[in-house]
């Protein structure tokens, strides 16, 4: 699915990625842990295409594809989806035509046909409802005036509606509390699949108890410094990132 | 000036041909128009509130009235704009000349009229110049001399002008308590390769009467004309006026318009202005909040690329206590284009418990776009609540992330972006035929600055 080969990147000059390594099968799900600065993000915004990211060195393959030569529109046609730490809110941008733009667009480029109103509104209607979301926050302007949690449950509705074969979850749970923790976990659940693989980046194990990943990593000032299963999360709960070093030692 | 001498051979030499030459009080009003326009001329950026308008272009064009070589009889298959076709009572001017035939102004109730200028002052000339006068004059000055800024004006030499010329426009008078259900449109068509035409548009709405109003400008086939266009506007008890110009002409065209407005107590004056026409548009709107509780909402749209210039000048002024005034302004500049947002704010000693809040927002879509913005508060009250606001930049290159993270070409995110930020001011319309027809043209104008087609039009939820 996604193959990622000594992946080096900078920004503003500064190289934050020095060299990951990481290859996700169909269907695993892989968490990404670490302390704050150890390039988390960083990777999120490298693997969906933001401008600004300088990848200086490495390869990225997903799908026998190389994912780096596309732009940001093409990879997420492709099947790659970032939801975001912090979902933006687009004023005077309806969620209804947001998502249908974007649906119709991936689904252009898939060759399927483009979707019309009423069989749009069908779809979004139905997986709004498992989401538990009403149909004033579809209506509304993309995540304005939204809750923490509202604006995750659209991310996540996007992805219910893209159904991406690759998901990156950006510190997912950032700004949730239990309820709305267990709400949009529950929401990602539902879209595991055999055919789908996520990479669920967190600073923090608890999301990982909703979310249980097939493989953690720990991503530390640039590097993939150890992995392991499920039960490496709770070590680190325990124990902390500090036996992982300092930006210095890095 | 050169323009001026020509001016003067043309004014002598038309003048006794427009109608009701020879009658006391419309001779007088050309006269006083002739006569100012000679004092004031064309006003250059040494005047306050020209600084950044500079009409030099006007030296190379006509301001003699395009000739009457439109047979008003022959064309009836001009494309003519509508908020709601078939279903408003409109005027149609064509080259700045009343057309009968493309008019229609249907059924009004009692106490309603809608005429033409030309036909008014032709039934009689006394009357129409009695109706002339009625209406508030621009000053060109606010009459205030406290503190070190004293009110901004508007430029008397192009009302003048306007004046000098007096012949064609409309007026509509909707009678006390009058709810008028359908809009009323006024339409300029421009077809000629240059001229230009000095409209008057008069409204009075009356004491509890309600009226919509649709100016448009379009081109259809026009070019370099100059459309210099006077407004009066009353507002009574109570009354509610929404009025929207939809400024769409060639990019050659020259636009300048002035609107005076007052508005009594507890009445409301709306005024919504489009501009993504001419290669310049100047729309002057002054408000005057005269009666306690008066209210007013202006707002105003433009989409300028090129090296096309748009100018958009207000001055709300506050006289009387308990009044409130809300504006929204908002442009998209592209290429060389350049906007102007002056926006003036007067609240008089009497005005107290004012409310007045102003915001102007330019995005700029390229390095070389120019915004000059100027938003002015005078405040002479003491327990007022005012405030204003201007921000000038890019689009959001976050949001734009956002949208082509999930599969939107960059491009279509652009213009998504762009109808969004534009369709906010289109939101501040109350009337919704105003409001839909705006965010269509708002798309439509989009379309032709971006290439792409956005498709706002959400799928309607709700069974």
């Amino acid at each position: 699915m996604l193959e990622i080969k000594n992946l080096h990147a900078t920004v503003d000059g500064k190289e934050i990625l020095k060299g990951i390594n990481l290859t996700i099968n169909p269907g695993e799900v892989h968490a990404i842990m670490g302390p704050n600065g150890s390039g988390k993000s960083t990777l999120s915004y490298v693997l969906s295409g933001r401008d600004g990211y300088e990848v200086t060195g490495g390869s990225v393959t997903f799908q026998g594809k190389d994912l780096l030569a596309m732009e940001a529109e093409e990879r997420a046609a492709e099947g790659v989806f970032l939801a975001f730490q912090y979902p933006v809110e687009i004023p005077g941008v309806s969620n209804t035509t947001f998502l249908k733009t974007a649906l119709n667009a991936v689904r252009k480029h898939k060759g399927l046909p483009e979707l019309d109103a009423m069989q749009f509104l069908k779809l979004i209607r139905a997986k709004a409802k498992s989401l538990n979301m009403n149909d004033d926050m579809i209506k509304r302007a993309v995540n304005v005036g939204f809750s923490g949690g509202e604006k995750k449950r659209n991310d996540i509705l996007q992805m219910a509606m893209l159904e991406p074969s690759f998901a990156i979850l950006d510190e997912t749970d950032s700004g949730l509390d239990i309820d709305a923790l267990k709400l949009v976990a529950d929401g990602v659940n539902s879209l595991r699949s055999p055919e789908r693989s996520m990479l669920v980046i967190t600073h923090y194990q608890r999301l990982l108890s909703y979310i249980v990943p097939d493989h953690v990593h720990v991503l530390a000032y640039g590097k993939i410094v150890r992995s392991g299963g499920k039960e490496l999360a709770l070590e680190l709960e325990a124990k902390g990132y500090a036996e992982f070093g300092s930006p210095e030692a890095a | 000036m050169a323009a001026i001498a020509t001016l003067k051979d043309l004014y002598e030499t038309l003048s006794p041909g427009l109608p009701g030459a020879g009658a006391a009080g419309l001779d007088r009003l050309r006269a006083d128009g002739y006569a100012r326009f000679l004092a004031d001329g064309i006003p250059t950026p040494k005047v306050e509130g020209w600084k950044y308008t500079n009409l030099r272009d006007l030296a190379g064009v006509s301001l003699a009235p395009a000739q009457g070589t439109i047979d008003s009889a022959a064309n009836t298959d001009f494309d003519v704009p509508s908020v709601a076709p078939g279903e408003t009572h409109r005027l149609v001017f064509v080259d700045g000349r009343f057309n009968a035939a493309l008019s229609a102004v249907g059924a009004l109730p009692q106490s309603v009229t809608l005429d033409s200028l030309r036909g008014l002052i032709e039934a009689s000339p006394a009357t129409a110049a009695e109706v002339l006068e009625r209406f508030p004059a621009p000053k060109a000055d606010t009459g205030l001399r406290v503190g070190p800024n004293p009110g901004r004006g508007q430029a008397l030499g192009l009302v003048g002008l306007n004046g000098a010329f007096l012949a064609e426009g409309a007026v509509l008078t909707v009678g006390e308590g009058v709810k008028l259900a359908r809009p009323v449109e006024i339409v300029f068509i421009a077809t000629a390769a240059d001229g230009a035409w000095h409209p008057r548009l008069l409204i009075d709405v009356a004491a509890g009467a309600e009226v919509t109003v649709a100016e448009h400008h379009v081109a259809r086939g026009g070019g370099a004309t100059f459309a210099n266009i006077v407004s009066g506007v009353r507002v009574g008890e109570g009354a509610i006026l929404r009025h929207a110009k939809f400024q769409e002409e060639a990019e050659t065209a020259l636009h300048l318009a002035s609107v005076t407005a007052t508005v009594a107590a507890s009445g409301t004056y709306e005024t919504f202005v489009l501009t993504t026409g001419g290669r310049l548009a100047r729309t002057d709107v002054q408000v005057r909040l005269q009666g306690s509780g008066a209210q007013t909402r202006v707002s105003g749209a433009y989409g300028v690329d090129g090296s096309r210039h748009a100018d958009f000048t207000s001055l709300i002024d506050h006289v009387a206590a308990n009044c409130t005034s809300r504006e929204v302004v908002k442009g998209v500049i592209d290429g060389r284009g350049r906007a102007v947002f002056q926006g003036k704010i007067i609240v008089r000693p009497d005005a107290q418990k004012t409310d007045g809040h102003q915001l102007n927002r330019a995005l700029l879509l390229s390095d070389t776009a120019e915004i000059d913005a100027k938003p002015e508060l005078e405040i002479y009250a003491d327990d007022v609540k005012c405030s204003h606001g201007a921000t000038a930049g890019e689009l959001d290159e976050e949001a734009l992330f956002y949208l082509r993270a999930r599969g939107i070409p960059a491009d279509t995110a652009r213009a998504l972006l762009i109808a969004a930020f534009l369709d906010e001011v289109a939101e501040e319309i109350g009337d919704e035929h105003l409001r839909a027809y705006a965010t269509a043209r708002i798309q439509d104008r989009i379309g032709r600055l971006t290439g792409i087609t956005v498709d706002t039009d959400a799928p309607v939820l709700g069974e």
